[in-house]
C-alpha cells in the first residue's frame, strides 16, 4: 500500500468515529473532555458552535453518533455520548457574553427563512453575525418547528426549547410568527436577495383506503398533527383505549402522549417484526416501560365502527419472508384476524413534503415525487436564489442532518451573496497539537476506565404519567456525568507515527492491548489485513501506512479499528516516533458562532 | 501518572486449542525502559507458549538478577515463577527439574547473570543436560548499573561513554557447544520472526535448550560504534537459514532444494530453508566451522546453530522416578519392611 496521506484532514477526521458520523461533525471527545473538567460552559458552546442546540439535542438526538463510538466495538455499549451533552446544557453557567456580536451595521443583504424550524434558525444563526438582514416566517406563535410541534414535552421541555430558540431570534432576527406563507412567488418579489426554504416534512401519511376510514373519521388522527394539536393544548384528552400505528419514534411519542391524556389501553400495532421498527432502540423501550405493548407482524385490515362510532380495528397477522436478495416481504401467516377494541386511533406512519405553495412557474424544478431538485452539497434549488434544507430538502431525516444542511446552505448563501461560486467550498478548520506533557504524562486522561455504560435515571412513572409536561429523564448528575465523560477513549487524540525516527524496537506492538500495529512487509490492502497481529475484519476502518522503513525495509500498519488511544505505543517508543497529538477539525461554516476563529 | 495498560483486548483475538487467547500469557506491564529488546523478547515467549497451548500453569519461570532477570514478571502472568539470587539460577532449576520432572522449566538469564557471576552454575547446568530452555537476553552491558562492558561485549566496541572494550567476548554459544549443549541457537530481540519458531523448537527440545538473543540496550549500548545496537545487528545478521515450526500432524508444505526438515521428539518439526553453506544442524563440526568463519568475518550468525533432537536429559540419565515428588505416596515412598530386607539381601 501507499503510505497514508496523513495530510488530508479526512483521514484523521475518520478516526473519530463519532464525530464523523454526526451529520454536524461535532467535536465529541472535545466536549466530553470539557464536562470531564467540569468546564460546562464550555462544553456547551463547543456543541451550541456545531449543533447549535446542545440542550434540545442532548435530549432528542437520533445520536447516529453512537452505534458508531469506537468504545462499542470493545466493550458491551458505547459512551452515551447524548445524555453527556445534555450534562454540558444542564450544568452550564451564564453564556450571553459568548453569543457572537451582530455587527451595527448590516451588509446590506436581506435573506428570507421560511419555516422556523432547526434549519433555518440555523441558517438565522450563521448568517446573522456576518451582518445579513434574516426574516423568518413560520405559522406557529413561536419558533422551533417540529422540535415545538412534534416532540413531546415530557421529552423537552419548552423552558429548554424556548432558551435555545430565543438564543437565536436575539441575535437581532426580524420575526414574522403567526404568517403562513401561502405564495414563494410573492416572497421572491419582495426583493430578498435569497431564500431559504426550511418547512419540514408537514404532512403524515393516513391510511385513507382503508376500509371504514371515513365512518371512524372522528376518531382517528394522523400522529404528527395530533401532537401538534397536543403540543399546543388543542387536545387535553383521548379515550381509554388506544391503537398507535406505526415503528418510527413518532408512533413512540404519540403512545406516551396518549398514556399522558387519559389512555389506559395504549397499544403500538407495527406491520414489521419488532427488530426492524423504525423508532430508535430506546424509544422502544422508553414506551415498554410505560406499559404500552407493541405489537408486531400486524398488517391493518379495517377500521371497525358501530353506529357511527369507532370501535377498533382488525388486524391480519403476517411473518416476514427474506428472498436471496435480503429484500422483505410480509406473508400472511394465514391465521384468523385479530381485532382490537379501540376508542381512539393515531396513524403515524411517516410524513412527507408538501409545497402546495411554491408555485410551480418559478424556476425550481420538482421530481415525479414533488420532490424540488435540491444540490445534496449547496442545498442550492434550480433557482438560484432560493436555497432548501432540513427534512424540506431530501426529505425526513432528524434535528441534526437539519443543522448540519443549515451550516451548508448558510455557506452557499453567504457565498452566492458575495458573488462567489458555490462549489469552491471554504475548507475545514483542522489543527493536530501534540499532548505530551512529560514522563508518564499527557494533558488528557489516557487511562481508559472499565465502567460500563451508566443508565439515565428517570422521574417515577407514577409522576410523569400523571403530567404531560413532566419531564420523564433526570439527565446525569455531574459525578455520573463525570464517570460516564471518563468512559470516552479521546480517539480525537491521534497516534502519530514518523518513520525516520522508528528504530523497529517492537516496543510499541509488543505493548498495543488491541493489537492495532504490526511490523511486515509491505503488500496490497487486501493482503496486509491477512497478515496483521489481530484479525482485522472491519475494512471500513483504515489501516495507516507508514512509508518503508530504513533499517529493514518493512513497514508499520495501525489498524485503526479498536485503537484504545491509550497513548502506550507512545509512552513505549524510545525515540518519540509515536506521538498522541490531538486532532481538531471543526467542519466550514459561514460563521463560526462564538468568534473565536 | 498514565502509565496504566487498559483491561480492554481486541474482541476477535483468535484462540488456541485450550481456549486461551495472547491475554491469558501475558505479564504485569514493563517497568524496563521503552524499547528494551528484552521487552521483544518477553512478547516473542508469551506468543511461543501461546501458539504451542502450553497450559501457564505447567510453566516455571526461573531467573537470577539483571534486567533480564526481571522480565518473567512481564510475561506468563499465569505461570509458576521463581526470582533467584544473582547467577544461581542454575542450581534453582536443577532441584526444581529433580523434584518435578513435568514442568516445562524456562530459564531467563543475562550476560551479566550468566557469563560473569553465573558462569560456575551456566556451565554445570549445561553438563548435566537438564530439560530446560535457557534463554539469555544478551545486551553486552550492565544495564542496570549504568552500561558497563559485560563478559559478552566485543572485543572493540564502543560504550556509550566513547571507551573502547580491549578484552575478548564470551561466545556463550560456542561455549554451551563445547559443553554438549543439545539445543544451540542465536537470535536477535528484533527478528521475531525467526525468534518465536526457535523458542518453540527449544520448549519442545527434551534436553537443555540454549538460544542467545542479542537484546540491544537502548539506553546504554544502542550507540554508533557499539556491535550490540539496533543499527549494528541488523548491518551484520546472517542467519544459518530460516527457521519455521511445524506442530505435530501438520504437513509440511513447501520443499525446496537447499531446505532440511528435523523431527522433534515429539513428531513436531522445524523446517528449515534457505541453508548456510556447508552447515548441517545436526553436525556439530559444522556448526562449529560456520560459527567460526562468521567470527572471521565479522557477521553475527543467528538461527538454529546445532541440535541433537534425541537426547537424553538428566531424568534419564539418573532414572529417577517418573513421578513428581509432590504426588509419591507414602505407600510407594515407605513400601514397608519386605521391600527393604529384600534389598538389604540382594546387596549381601
Amino acid at each position: 500500500m501507499e503510505p497514508t496521506n496523513v495530510h488530508d484532514p479526512e483521514y484523521y477526521h475518520k478516526v473519530v468515529d463519532c464525530q464523523y458520523a454526526c451529520p454536524a461533525h461535532t467535536p465529541v471527545p472535545e466536549y466530553i473532555r470539557l464536562i470531564a473538567a467540569e468546564k460546562y460552559t464550555e462544553a456547551y458552546m463547543v456543541n451550541w458552535e456545531s449543533n447549535v442546540f446542545p440542550g434540545v439535542l442532548g435530549r432528542t438526538c437520533d445520536r447516529p453518533c453512537e452505534p458508531a463510538c469506537r468504545r462499542g466495538r470493545v466493550d458491551e455499549e458505547p459512551v452515551a455520548i447524548c445524555r453527556l451533552k445534555r450534562v454540558a446544557a444542564d450544568n452550564k453557567g451564564d453564556i450571553t457574553h459568548l453569543l457572537p456580536k451582530i455587527p451595527t451595521k448590516g451588509n446590506g443583504k436581506r435573506i428570507a427563512l421560511i419555516g422556523g424550524g432547526p434549519a433555518s434558525l440555523t441558517v438565522a444563526r450563521d448568517l446573522a453575525p456576518l451582518g445579513y438582514e434574516i426574516h423568518v416566517f413560520d405559522e406557529q406563535i413561536k419558533g422551533g418547528g417540529m422540535m415545538r410541534s412534534q416532540i413531546p414535552s415530557f421529552r423537552l421541555p419548552e423552558s429548554v426549547l424556548d432558551e435555545e430558540v430565543n438564543n437565536i431570534l436575539n441575535l437581532g432576527i426580524h420575526q414574522h410568527f403567526k404568517t403562513y406563507v401561502s405564495s414563494l412567488k410573492s416572497v421572491l418579489d419582495d426583493g430578498y436577495d435569497a431564500v431559504f426554504i426550511g418547512t419540514g416534512a408537514p404532512r403524515g401519511r393516513d391510511l385513507s383506503n382503508l376500509p371504514g376510514r371515513a365512518e371512524g373519521q372522528a376518531n382517528i388522527h394522523v400522529g404528527i398533527e395530533w401532537l401538534a394539536s397536543v403540543a399546543f393544548e388543542h387536545t387535553k384528552q383521548i379515550g381509554k383505549k388506544v391503537i398507535v400505528l406505526g415503528g418510527g419514534n413518532t408512533a413512540m411519542d404519540c403512545c406516551r402522549t396518549s398514556r399522558r391524556l387519559g389512555g389506559e389501553e395504549v397499544k403500538v400495532v407495527v406491520r414489521s417484526p419488532f427488530s426492524e421498527m423504525r423508532a430508535s432502540p430506546w424509544e422502544k423501550e422508553d414506551a415498554q416501560h410505560e406499559d404500552i405493548p407493541i405489537l408486531d407482524n400486524h398488517v391493518p385490515v379495517s377500521f371497525v365502527s358501530e353506529n357511527g362510532k369507532l370501535k377498533g380495528m382488525t388486524f391480519e397477522k403476517v411473518h416476514a419472508v427474506y428472498d436471496e436478495k435480503g429484500k422483505r416481504s410480509l406473508v400472511p401467516t394465514g391465521e384468523p384476524h385479530v381485532f382490537i377494541e379501540a376508542d381512539d386511533v393515531l396513524v403515524a406512519i411517516g410524513q412527507e413534503n408538501y409545497f402546495p405553495w411554491i408555485e410551480r412557474d418559478l424556476g425550481i424544478e420538482f421530481d415525479k415525487w414533488e420532490m424540488p431538485s435540491v444540490n445534496s452539497l449547496t442545498f442550492q434549488s434550480t433557482n438560484e436564489k432560493v436555497f432548501f434544507g432540513g427534512d424540506a430538502a431530501l426529505g425526513p431525516k432528524n434535528v441534526i442532518t437539519a443543522v448540519a444542511q443549515g451550516h451548508s446552505a448558510a455557506v452557499s448563501i453567504d457565498l452566492y451573496c458575495q458573488g462567489k461560486s458555490l462549489d469552491v467550498r471554504p475548507d475545514p478548520f483542522t489543527n493536530l497539537v501534540s499532548q505530551k506533557m512529560g514522563i508518564h504524562e499527557w494533558s488528557y486522561d489516557s487511562i481508559v476506565t472499565n465502567d460500563d455504560r451508566f443508565v439515565v435515571p428517570q422521574a417515577e412513572k407514577a409522576l410523569t404519567l400523571k403530567d404531560r409536561k413532566k419531564e420523564v429523564e433526570l439527565g446525569f448528575d455531574k459525578l455520573v456525568g463525570f464517570k460516564e465523560a471518563e468512559r470516552c477513549l479521546n480517539c480525537d487524540i491521534q497516534t502519530v507515527f514518523t518513520e525516520n525516527r522508528c528504530i523497529e524496537c517492537d516496543a510499541c506492538m509488543d505493548v498495543c492491548p488491541t493489537d492495532c500495529i504490526t511490523f511486515t512487509t509491505n503488500g496490497t490492502e487486501e493482503d496486509l489485513r491477512t497478515r496483521l497481529m489481530a484479525p482485522s475484519l472491519r475494512l471500513d476502518q483504515d489501516l495507516l501506512v507508514s512509508d518503508t522503513l530504513a533499517a529493514t525495509g518493512r513497514v508499520m500498519v495501525k489498524d485503526e479499528d479498536v485503537c484504545l488511544h491509550c497513548g502506550l505505543c507512545a509512552e513505549r517508543c524510545p525515540t518519540s516516533a509515536w506521538d498522541m497529538q490531538k486532532f481538531f477539525y471543526n467542519t466550514t461554516k459561514a460563521h463560526h458562532g462564538c468568534g473565536q476563529h | 501518572m498514565t502509565y496504566i495498560r487498559p483491561t480492554f483486548r481486541h474482541p476477535d483475538l483468535p484462540k488456541n486449542k485450550i481456549n486461551f487467547t495472547k491475554k491469558d500469557y501475558e505479564g504485569a506491564l514493563s517497568t524496563l525502559c521503552a524499547g528494551c529488546g528484552h521487552d521483544s523478547i518477553s512478547g516473542a515467549i508469551a506468543q511461543a507458549c501461546f501458539e504451542l497451548s502450553v497450559e501457564p500453569h505447567r510453566i516455571a519461570k526461573l531467573s537470577g538478577i539483571g534486567c533480564s532477570s526481571k522480565t518473567p514478571a512481564y510475561f506468563l502472568g499465569n505461570s509458576h515463577g521463581f526470582n533467584s539470587v544473582h547467577g544461581r539460577m542454575p542450581s534453582v532449576a536443577t532441584g526444581a527439574y529433580l523434584a518435578n520432572r513435568d514442568l516445562l522449566y524456562f530459564g531467563v538469564s543475562g550476560d551479566g547473570d550468566s557469563a560473569s557471576i553465573g558462569m560456575g552454575q551456566f556451565v554445570h547446568a549445561i553438563r548435566r543436560n537438564l530439560n530446560m530452555v535457557y534463554l539469555v537476553m544478551n545486551n553486552g552491558c550492565y544495564g542496570l548499573t549504568k552500561g558497563q562492558d559485560s563478559a559478552t561485549a566485543d572485543n572493540g566496541s564502543k560504550s556509550k561513554a566513547g571507551s573502547v572494550n580491549q578484552f575478548n567476548a564470551i561466545d556463550l554459544v560456542g561455549l554451551s557447544m563445547e559443553l554438549g549443549a543439545t539445543f544451540v541457537a542465536r537470535s536477535f530481540s528484533g527478528d521475531k520472526a525467526q525468534l518465536i519458531p526457535l523458542i518453540k523448537a527449544a520448549i519442545k527440545h527434551p534436553g537443555f535448550a540454549f538460544i542467545d538473543v542479542i537484546s540491544p540496550c537502548v539506553t546504554f549500548n544502542n550507540n554508533v560504534g557499539s556491535t550490540k545496537s539496533y543499527d549494528y545487528v541488523r548491518e551484520h545478521i546472517e542467519a544459518t537459514s530460516t527457521v519455521d515450526f511445524v506442530p505435530i500432524m501438520e504437513e509440511i508444505t513447501a520443499n525446496y532444494e537447499d531446505s532440511k526438515e528435523i523431527t522433534l521428539h515429539d513428531g513436531s518439526a522445524l523446517q528449515l530453508q534457505k541453508l548456510h553453506q556447508g552447515w548441517n544442524p545436526e553436525d556439530k563440526l559444522s556448526a562449529m566451522i560456520a560459527l567460526q568463519n562468521a567470527k572471521e568475518k565479522g557477521e553475527i550468525l543467528t538461527g538454529l546453530v546445532y541440535i541433537e533432537p534425541n537426547t537424553n536429559a538428566l531424568h534419564d540419565v539418573l532414572q529417577t522416578a517418573k513421578t513428581p515428588l509432590n504426588i509419591l505416596n507414602e505407600d510407594v515412598l515407605c513400601p514397608g519392611i519386605d521391600a527393604l530386607e529384600a534389598l538389604n539381601e540382594s546387596l549381601r
